[in-house]
């Protein structure tokens, strides 16, 4: 589905991506780790199109097509979903108007009619319920005051909303408590098919606890310095990354 | 497809061109350039008016000769020259018409390209239209459904002859004839516009609209608009305009004068979409109004407007809240792009016990305009108990656009409770990627974050006109990010 071939990608000119060879098929699950500033969050941009990111060489391939030219909503048409980290405010449009407007410029993109408001109503209620999303939550202004909890619950919900194909989630797990990271993650394994991928991006294990991964890497400086099966990961929660820097540094 | 970025959206604004930019020639009536008293005179002769009538005129033209023009606006052009400006134009001087079949065919196919076409006008529901076309009523629709309940809808001109009793009490009482230079040049030669009178406790059965335009090269626009809301009913009343582009200024200077008697009810709304000017700044209409109500005891007044056009605006609707517990209301979305100038707001003036005010005034600024909040909050000795509550909130796009605010408070009764709250954002590089990623494009994404900025005042237009405004606020600021 995805295949990251020798990606270099810089921002203002510095390099953070220095070459990253990544694939995943569908029906996976690949988690994505490593210390802070290791280029986690800017591979999660760069896949989704954020244009201050230059891909300076290599290739995204997304099911058999080049996106590198794709503008971001048209690589969201294609079916990546981004899970952002830090989600913005929209004030005075509601999570209700947002999700109507994607799934409508979505269908508008494939050359679909708008969906009946009454099929919407029906997506909204299945999708919230599933997520334990109270109704009164999606009249509110996107994001506007919303609590850490909130905000990626609401996260998850507009991907469970828009189906993606592959789902991005950008250190999903951070300003969650315990309830929260269990209902989030409860979501995303429902989403989860044979059809579709997630990649997760985060710094500690915990999420991954919940999220059970087929694959995990460890990013550092750039680069993927180390990949193995779902024990990676606490060996990493156990050991830290410093034997990850010494073992790439000697 | 190669992205979308900063410098196409710029390239792209610079290039629109004024949607509804086409100019309608109909045979017209237009008296020469400049002004003096026999052209005053002129013009009362040629609408037939009474001698009352010529002389308030006489003495308003009077008064502007030894006014000047005011200078306080944060807003700078080249002033008009009012010598060299027709101040009479009519098309064609037949007598009103009676069916859509006996309008001039050239006018309805304007009106079709705007999508404001007088058939569809009278099949909407609730909606009568009185439209003014180059300062003369041409039609007039649900005037028998309104004249059941003794609600008159007509053109002023024809309100000073049919109902010469109502228009001498009020013309002028609330903004007098030197009350500023362009309402003095307006009360002096005032072509027409709309008068309305909703008698004793009637509820005006649908929104009064009333589309202007201007249409007409070198002719000022000098409308004059009258509501009377007798005590204990209500009306509600929709203006709206879309403007030919053309390379010359054009001066628009209006008077409205709104009256709300003992309990009386008036919402007056306004959709402003006059040309703005070309990408260079070049061209564009001024728009110099003085729009004041006033109300009496228990009476209420809301303005709303949705300000997108116009190269120059210069308009403070306001309330003179003289009787006790009269509530005044002011909600204003203002749009600038390109060069455009607006410095607009709202006057409070509390006169009466426990008189309540709101402002809510969005300002949204693009290219390389500049939009300027004036407002003032005046609580009198006598006004025990007054509210007022104010926010203005500033949108900017880009780097070169300006957004200014002058707040202004006079409170000479100590139990008075005002409130201020103002807020300055900018559309933001993560706002729009946020809605790039779920599959909204940049364009959607401005209209959508913009009409959530806008939210608080379009829920306060009727319906039928919060559609109209919606797109008006799409087209305004179409490729405008940075």
């Amino acid at each position: 589905m995805l295949k990251i071939e020798n990606l270099h990608a810089s921002v203002d000119d510095k390099s953070i991506l220095k070459g990253i060879n990544l694939e995943i098929k569908a029906g996976e699950v690949h988690a994505i780790m490593g210390p802070n500033g290791s280029g986690k969050s800017t591979l999660a941009s760069v896949v989704a199109g954020k244009e201050e990111y230059e891909v300076t060489k290599g290739s995204i391939i997304f099911n058999g097509e080049d996106i590198e030219d794709l503008a971001a909503e048209e690589r969201a048409h294609k079916g990546i979903f981004l899970s952002f980290q830090y989600p913005v405010e929209i004030p005075g449009v509601s999570v209700t108007n947002f999700m109507k407007t994607a799934i409508n410029e979505t269908r508008k993109a494939k050359g679909l009619e708008e969906m009946p408001a009454k099929d919407m109503l029906k997506l909204i209620r299945e999708k919230s319920e599933l997520l334990e999303i109270d109704r009164k939550f999606l009249s509110r202004s996107l994001n506007e005051g919303f609590s850490g909890g909130e905000k990626k619950r609401n996260e998850i919900f507009q991907m469970a909303m828009l189906e993606p194909q592959l789902a991005i989630l950008d250190e999903t797990d951070s300003g969650l408590d315990i309830d929260a990271l269990r209902i989030v993650a409860n979501g995303v394994n429902k989403l989860k098919s044979k059809d579709n991928a997630v990649l997760v991006i985060t710094h500690y294990q915990r999420l991954l606890d919940y999220i059970v991964p087929d694959f995990v890497h460890v990013l550092y400086n750039g680069r993927i310095v180390k990949s193995g099966g779902k024990e990676l990961a606490h060996e990493l929660e156990e050991k830290g990354y410093d034997w990850i820097k010494e073992e790439v540094n000697a | 497809m190669s992205k979308y970025t900063e410098d196409d959206l710029r390239e792209e604004l610079k290039t629109k061109e004024y949607e509804y930019g086409f100019y309608t020639d109909i045979e017209s009536d237009t008296f020469p350039v400049g002004l003096n008293e026999d052209i005053v005179r002129a013009i009362s002769l040629k609408k037939g008016e009474p001698e009352w009538m010529t002389n308030w005129r006489l003495q308003a033209f009077k008064s502007w000769k030894e006014m000047m023009e005011p200078e306080w606006a944060n807003v700078s052009y080249v002033k008009p020259d009012f010598q060299a400006i027709s101040y009479y134009s009519a098309p064609n001087s037949k007598p009103k018409y009676d069916s859509l079949d006996e309008v001039d065919p050239e006018l309805l196919a304007t009106f079709a390209k705007l999508g404001i076409s007088l058939d569809e006008q009278k099949k909407l529901s609730g909606v009568a239209m009185d439209v003014v076309v180059d300062s003369v009523s041409v039609a007039t629709t649900f005037k028998k459904t309104l004249g059941e309940k003794g609600i008159i809808f007509c053109s002023i001109s024809e309100a000073i002859k049919e109902h010469p009793e109502l228009v001498k009490k009020y013309i002028g009482s609330v903004v007098p004839q030197k009350d500023n230079f362009y309402a003095a040049l307006n009360s002096a030669v005032f072509s027409d516009g709309s008068f309305c009178y909703i008698p004793k406790g009637v509820r005006c059965p649908m929104e009064l609209s009333t589309y202007f335009r201007i249409n007409q090269a070198g002719t000022g626009q000098f409308e004059r608009t009258l509501v009377i809301a007798d005590e204990g009913s209500y009306v509600s009343y929709l203006e709206g305009c879309t403007a030919p582009s053309r390379d010359e200024n054009q001066l628009h200077a209006a008077v409205v004068e709104l009256i709300a008697l003992d309990n009386a009810e008036i919402k007056y709304s306004t959709v402003q979409n006059w040309y703005p000017g070309n990408a260079e700044g070049k061209g564009g209409v001024y728009n110099f109004v003085t729009k004041r109500g006033l109300c009496e005891k228990n009476a209420k007044i809301s303005w709303t407007q949705v300000e997108t056009g116009s190269a120059i605006t210069w308009k403070y609707p306001s309330c003179i809240l003289k009787g006790d517990n009269s509530v005044g209301e002011f909600y204003s979305i203002a749009v600038t792009n390109n060069y455009q100038q607006a410095d607009t707001g709202t006057k409070m003036i509390h006169l009466g016990k426990n008189t309540k005010s709101t402002i809510i005034s969005k300002g949204i600024s693009a290219g390389r305009s500049q939009n300027s909040y004036r407002g003032l909050v005046k609580i009198s000795p006598n006004a025990d108990n007054a509210r007022n509550f104010s926010q203005c909130d500033s949108l900017l796009m880009g780097n070169e656009c300006g957004a200014h605010t002058f707040p202004y408070i006079e409170a000479k009764n100590k139990t008075a409770k005002i409130e201020h709250e103002a807020t300055t954002s900018k559309i933001g590089e993560d706002q729009i990627f946020y809605c790039n990623q779920r599959g909204i494009d940049t364009e959607k994404a401005i209209a959508l974050i913009v009409n959530g900025f806008s939210k608080d005042v379009l829920n306060k237009l009727p319906m039928e006109f919060a559609v109209e405004a919606q797109k008006l606020l799409e087209i305004s600021l179409e490729g405008s990010v940075g």
